[in-house]
């Protein structure tokens, strides 16, 4: 079959779409009410027109690769591009603190930025291995490996905000058969940090039970003893609730004081019931969760320390006015706070486009690049910046239906490593634009300006579609 | 390991998370944008600094159409400290006049976000406010050397004559009070504080402009909002006619020079009022600009009370010009006729109670005992009023009568005149005396005193004033106004176009003027007898008010000519002694200069006298109370 006939035509649509609204939206952001065209290449919209023209040459470069070459390939790149982002450690030029650049001449590129495809192709290259086996300790330690030199390198780089994004890979490992408990408890490890910070230590005492007796459910099997925890547990905190509200008791006695004796009871108790199941079914599952309860409990009260110890203060910061806990709307919430009274000042259809006039006169910071959804949500409103997340919902799903669709183990973890970044990327970003996630500076796909981030989020999307492409011919 | 056909269901949890999140992302844009409307008010705070645009305020003329308060150029001298480079501080300090350590101080207050919380280098600021026009000009040549300081234009109210400033009023800055009620105002904006410029504000304040302007994260300035579309031009406050006229009220004020008391002239026909004179007056200009608070305090601790409006506000008990109002009542309640003879054997005796007349040994009609100010007629005529068996069961229903026809005649609430500040003066009715006297059962002799404007009667001198003009139209008036004319299109309120009839008939008015003008003839005010000689037909009534706290007060009120009264005219002077020292000269050269436009040379000795005498003295007297 022809080439044009195998080739994914909607993906390249949807990239289309998302690169022209990511371009007229550049250009609404970095409008200043002067009228300057949207081809002036002194402004950023010019120049992401000439980035995104040199892209097509790069998309039939890549399309025009053999795709067993690239295969064989894949292990040098990737220690090409490490090499690079060690030695960018060392040369890259100092913009706040951070060693992430390199200047050429009159440009500068972020190897971080092709830390992703090559990094995802050395992934592919490691599971489509004839002995791999993902469940094995010493293939899964190399799989991590393989995720956390980029992420080790880009941090030495001062870029966590991009290091972060490899931790995505968590979703392919889930897929490639990496037990699902890991992503249930790393789940309740954020629900942890998060709810404990806000809402104290009452709340998490409650739900550390619940947690635990999830896992009766979905990792011990065992429905009769988790509904006998489930009971007990429930029937305490009503028992509280009770005494509560409705008797009166002496005024010595605080409430708050008891509450923690009933949730602690409610943890030790669960714990308990745990080691006992676990001395009488003599299965070793029943300690496993039995001890990550306790770390939960443990990890909840390290949570403050580590908070006020070991964090940074601009990270404390940041994480604070996320979370409520500070309104400090002219030092580390100034950015989010502008960023929200842009978005929430579109109203359901908008400004109208170039009439936004928080991003026009300057009021988000980093408008054309991390900020760039700000100018979506104020010019367009609720309904284009609902329209953009659910373009990009649509094309996540589509990439994922590519991955599944793909015979050949190499396609598909690449595949599923294009889709587990482009989904973080989305969900950061939007997330910190609209107040849900801290500040991490990383871009928005497509939208947020910058030709260094367009030719990474192009490479590793025509990679894919170039392996999709050749999908049928290994038949 | 699970093989592969196993885990593509995995596939499905991970689209499930991919959707959650999104639909999680889209709710909370759906709070953002469209639930929640802090946002967008905090988006309009950020961008749109709205610049209010000042409408010049309205000029006030007098009624022959003299400028009397107009607006004057002012300066601000503002700072962009952004832009302020290379200045040589001396110089600076040199051409404004200050010294260094002030400029020192006001820059660092300027920076100061505590005491200046809008405080932006990218924008204007008030280094200094009012310059006066000679260091305005000295600064405009010089401004060239001083980059990113700017001078500012805005108008502060100035005063063509030294006059009328309980009239005229003045402007301040708006109170916290004021704002909160009125939405027109924002703090800094000026308002009127009393007189016209209080009464008349909504008028003469005009309407507001405002440029919507751009304004970025730094604070610097990108233009007018979509070109200016949603800009707003102001609209000039509407100019003020008054009734005043300038040279009579200048006059009347010169006159009343070192008295203490007030004048008010009016124009029957209209209730127009051509003077109103409150003594001791003041400048109006001393109210202007950076030294008015200084000035008001100064007036403020005046222990003759010149911000005191006593033409309007005072309440004085009338004394004998309170007169006419009983022989007016007594002859519609039909207890006198013109023809009646009432006695008076050296005052009004009843059994032991005597009250004085100053002559009097015999019986009188009502136009010898008005002429003559005659006490005993006068209380014999309120005895009958208020023992008219035939018509009133009691002395208090009499009274009650009474009572409303002092009320018709604008006693005992305010007049309505259009200046802040009036008093209602006071008129008793038959419940204050029931209850000071403690019974209902009180009779004429216990409160006969108030038949000759003493007891509890008092009175303001515009109502006193309203009488005279009332008298001279035979028995209706226009409730008094200073304001003739709002702009050229607005019409003054409807209240004083329509005229108050009182409830005494035109003819017993006739009478009472008869006696009114035999007071000139050959009564108390004979003293202005030779105004005959003038052209001048004068109808007045003195009054020597007693007061209990000093030296008796000097009234007078009178209207001219007999017929078809062009002016009427009180002169109350506290502490003068009688109505014809100060009371009768002082309102009849007004009455000459208003009828004549001058003053017979036969009157200069007395114009002469007046304008020199002076009253103030007794005032010690006055505040031992």
């Amino acid at each position: 079959m022809s080439f044009f006939k195998t080739f994914d035509w909607f993906t390249l649509l949807m990239y289309l779409l998302l690169v022209v609204l990511g371009w007229f939206t550049i250009n609404a952001a970095s409008y200043t009410f002067d009228g300057a065209s949207i081809f002036e290449f002194e402004r950023p919209s010019g120049k992401q027109a000439v980035w995104f023209g040199l892209s097509v040459f790069l998309i039939i470069f890549i399309l025009s690769i053999d795709v067993k070459f690239l295969k064989t390939w894949t292990p040098y790149i990737y220690v090409a591009v490490m090499l690079l982002l060690f030695v960018t450690i060392f040369i890259g030029t100092n913009i706040n603190g951070s060693r992430s650049w390199i200047k050429i001449g009159t440009f500068s590129i972020q190897p971080a930025e092709f830390g992703k495809f090559s990094t995802s192709l050395m992934l592919a290259w490691l599971f489509s291995q004839y002995n791999f086996r993902f469940t094995e300790k010493g293939d899964f330690i190399k799989a991590c490996i393989v995720v956390l030199l980029p992420v080790f390198l880009i941090i030495l780089q001062n870029e966590t905000g991009s290091a972060l994004v490899y931790f995505s890979m968590i979703l392919l490992f889930y897929r490639q058969g990496m037990s699902g408990v890991v992503l249930w408890l790393g789940a309740c490890f954020v629900l942890i940090f998060v709810l404990g910070l806000v809402y104290g230590e009452t709340l998490i005492l409650f739900l550390i039970p619940f947690m635990a007796i999830a896992m009766f459910f979905g990792f011990l099997n065992d429905r009769r003893n988790g509904f006998i925890a489930l009971g007990v547990v429930v029937g305490l905190n009503v028992l509280y609730y009770v005494i509560h509200r409705w008797v009166s008791l002496p005024d010595f006695i605080d409430r708050h004081f008891i509450y923690r004796w009933v949730g602690l009871l409610c943890c030790g108790g669960t714990i308990l019931w745990l080691l006992w199941l676990w001395f009488y079914k003599r299965s070793n599952n029943y300690a496993l969760v039995a001890l990550f309860a306790a770390i939960f409990i443990g990890f909840h009260f390290s949570v403050d320390y580590a908070f006020d110890h070991i964090l940074q203060d601009h990270q404390r910061g940041r994480i604070e006015v996320l979370l409520g806990l500070k309104e400090d709307l002219k030092g580390a919430g100034y950015n989010v706070n502008q960023a929200k009274i842009a978005i929430g000042s579109g109203g359901l259809t908008g400004k109208g486009y170039l009439q936004g006039t928080q991003t026009k006169l300057a009021y988000v910071p980093e408008q054309e690049t991390d900020f760039i959804f700000c100018t979506v949500g104020e010019e367009q409103g609720f309904l284009g910046s609902a329209g953009v997340l659910l373009l990009y919902m649509i094309f996540i799903l589509r990439l994922t239906f590519l991955a599944e669709r793909q015979t050949e183990e190499f396609s598909r973890v690449y595949a599923y490593c294009v889709a587990c970044i482009f989904f973080f990327h989305v969900v950061i970003n939007v997330g910190m634009v609209i107040g849900l996630m801290p500040v991490i500076g990383i871009p928005l796909p497509f939208f947020s300006y910058g030709g260094s981030g367009l030719w990474s989020f192009t490479i590793l999307l025509f990679i894919l579609l170039k392996l999709d492409a050749s999908r049928v011919n290994r038949y | 390991m699970p093989s592969n056909s196993n885990l593509v269901n995995r596939s499905w949890v991970i689209r499930a998370l991919v959707v959650v999140v999104i639909v999680l992302y889209i709710v909370r844009l759906y709070n953002l944008q469209v639930v929640d409307d802090t946002y967008k008010i905090k988006a309009n705070d950020n961008a749109f600094l709205t610049q209010i645009i000042y409408p010049s305020r309205g000029i006030i003329y007098d009624r022959e159409g003299r400028e009397l308060v107009y607006n004057q150029p002012a300066y601000d001298l503002l700072v962009t400290m952004r832009n302020v480079k290379n200045l040589d501080t001396l110089d600076f300090c040199r051409t404004l006049g200050i010294e260094r350590e002030v400029f020192d101080r006001r820059m660092n207050e300027i920076r100061d976000r505590r005491r200046n919380p809008g405080y932006s280098s990218y924008t204007q600021q008030v280094f200094s406010s009012q310059l006066t026009g000679e260091t305005f000009a000295r600064m405009q040549e010089a401004m060239y050397r001083f980059p990113g300081f700017d001078l500012r234009s805005r108008t502060i109210r100035q005063y063509k004559y030294p006059i009328a400033p309980h009239v005229l009023g003045s402007i301040r800055e708006v109170n916290q009070k004021e704002i909160k009620a009125d939405g027109f105002y924002m703090r800094g904006d000026l308002v009127g504080d009393f007189g016209v410029e209080r009464s008349y504000e909504k008028y003469l304040r005009g309407e507001k402009g405002k440029a919507i302007l751009l304004r970025d994260a730094h604070g610097r300035i990108q233009g007018h909002y979509e070109d200016g579309k949603y800009d707003e031009a102001p609209v000039a406050g509407h100019d003020l006619t008054l009734t005043i006229d300038a040279d009579l009220q200048c006059y009347a004020e010169s006159l009343m020079h070192n008295k203490i008391g007030a004048l008010v002239a009016l124009e029957p026909a209209t209730g127009e009022v051509l003077a109103i004179v409150s003594s001791p007056s003041f400048d109006p200009r001393l109210l202007v600009g950076h030294q008015r608070s200084r000035n008001y305090n100064e007036l403020m601790n005046n222990p003759y009370k010149p911000l005191y409006d006593r033409s309007i506000g005072a309440t004085y008990p009338p004394g004998s010009t309170f007169k006419p109002t009983q022989g007016l009542i007594g002859l519609q309640e039909g207890v006198i006729t013109p023809n009646t003879f009432l006695n008076c054997s050296g005052g009004f005796r009843y059994g032991s109670f005597v009250m004085g007349c100053h002559d009097g040994t015999t019986a009188w009609t009502i136009v010898p005992a008005i002429a003559t100010s005659c006490n005993g007629y006068f209380g014999w005529c309120l005895y009958n009023i208020l023992n008219n068996k035939r018509k009133y069961k009691t002395v208090q229903d009499a009274f009650e009568v009474w009572k409303d026809y002092m009320v018709s005649m604008g006693y005992g609430y305010r007049l309505g005149i259009d200046l802040p500040g009036e008093s209602r003066g006071f008129i008793p009715n038959r419940k204050y005396y029931s209850k000071n006297f403690g019974t209902d059962s009180w009779n004429a002799i216990n409160i006969i005193s108030i038949s000759i404007g003493q007891g509890e009667i008092l009175a303001t001198p515009l109502q006193i004033a309203n009488l005279a003009a009332t008298i001279g139209n035979r028995g209706y008036y226009y409730v008094p106004h200073v304001v003739k004319k709002i702009s050229d299109i607005e019409q003054i309120p409807d209240t004083f176009l329509h005229p108050h009839h009182t409830m005494v008939a035109k003819r017993h008015y006739e009478t009472v003027v008869e006696g009114m003008r035999q007071a000139v003839l050959m009564g108390t005010v004979r003293t202005a007898g030779n105004l005959d000689a003038e052209g001048i037909e004068l109808c007045g009534k003195t009054g020597t008010a007693q007061n209990p706290h000093g030296r008796d007060h000097s009234v007078f009120m009178g209207f001219a000519p007999k017929d078809n009264p062009k002016i009427a005219v009180c002169c109350y002077v506290e502490n003068a002694g009688f109505g014809a020292t100060f009371g009768v000269p002082i309102g009849t050269l007004v009455i000459e200069k208003y009828l004549n436009d001058t003053i017979s040379d036969r009157r200069k000795p007395l114009e002469k006298n007046m304008l020199e005498s002076s009253t103030m003295m007794y005032m010690d007297s006055y505040k031992k109370d």
